[in-house]
């Protein structure tokens, strides 16, 4: 025979789950886990693809290409999320996210520009991880838990990229947008739906 | 034995504390308000001004009609309100805590919260 809980027990519990509820609840809920999966499959092929290039525009035109898919790929998958529950994207929560989401995305866009053409190539890893991994820091700052820890991971693996040997650039790219969306992903898929 | 005791005295710290807040009306709104499903639904709209049917469904991970079943109670109870509309062609039912629902939400709170505090000091 199962003895009863003691009452406090399944008071604290109760508080517990008061707490997660509101926590849950008042977090953008259209980070899309699947999508992410798919942005890191994606990405560790592109660094395959980058890492046999010839030339620093081969290089470059081979990662933006990545990038136009992996954003039409989170976009869709962001956008069918958020359908499929009526959250309303372009307010509440996912506008908080999406407005500090994006500036470190514009001035990573910004950047590259100026590195390409003063021939700083080689520093391009280290910048897009650090200001994606920032990005995802500041706008989980109104998301479920694990988005700002994923933004954490990414500025991690940006820091080594920036003061790393260049060799490891194409090989950190592959960790962190192909790894890091890969296991963050699943996570976020198996924890809060998709 | 022991066990036996702590929960003979966590039933009087229980009733002792009904008692304290009015008889058998506080019991009957803790008992509402006490279903897993439906404390969901009101801590989740208390950091909402509002939820649709679809989003409730998602973060309380339930069925249908689970879910419409414990929202009627709480509506019937007048803890929560419910709007039907259509957006496009599609039905939209939102929910919003009513003012007493929030009273509620208060109230087992502050019970949760004195019964810690009276089998702590207990």
């Amino acid at each position: 025979m199962v003895a009863p809980r003691p009452l406090h027990d399944r008071a604290l519990d109760n508080l517990r789950f008061i707490r997660q509820t509101m926590e849950r609840a008042g977090s953008f809920t259209a980070v899309p886990g699947w999508g992410q999966v798919a942005v890191g499959a994606t990405a560790l092929a592109a660094a395959f693809l980058a890492a046999h290039q010839r030339t620093p525009e081969l290089w470059l035109a081979t990662w933006l290409g990545e990038a136009i898919v992996a954003l039409a790929i989170g976009g869709s998958t962001m956008v069918r999320k958020a359908y499929a529950v009526n959250d309303p994207i372009l307010s509440g929560p996912g506008r908080r996210f999406g407005l500090s989401f994006l500036p470190p995305m514009v001035v990573g866009g910004l950047l590259t520009m100026v590195l390409y053409r003063a021939g700083l190539v080689h520093a391009l890893p280290g910048t897009w991880l650090l200001l994606y991994g920032t990005g995802f820091v500041t706008g989980g700052a109104f998301s479920v838990r694990i988005v700002p820890v994923m933004g954490i991971c990414f500025m991690l693996v940006g820091s080594v990229a920036l003061f790393g040997p260049a060799a490891w650039g194409d090989w950190l790219m592959a960790a962190g947008f192909g790894g890091l969306h890969i296991v963050f992903g699943m996570i976020i898929a198996w924890r809060y739906g998709g | 034995m022991a066990k036996q005791g702590a929960a003979r005295k966590s039933e009087a710290v229980e009733h002792g504390l009904k008692g304290e807040r009015g008889g058998s009306r506080a019991a009957e709104l803790d008992r509402l308000i006490h279903e897993r499903v439906r404390l969901g639904i009101v801590s989740a709209l208390a950091v909402n001004d509002s939820l649709s049917f679809n989003q409730l469904k998602a973060l309380l991970k339930t069925s249908d009609g689970n879910l419409s079943v414990h929202a009627r109670r709480l509506e019937e109870a007048q803890y929560i309100t419910c709007a039907k509309s259509f957006e496009g062609r599609m039905p939209k039912t939102e929910y919003r805590l009513t003012a007493a629902g929030r009273r509620a939400l208060e109230r087992y709170l502050d019970h949760m919260e004195a019964l810690i505090r009276a089998t702590r000091q207990g």
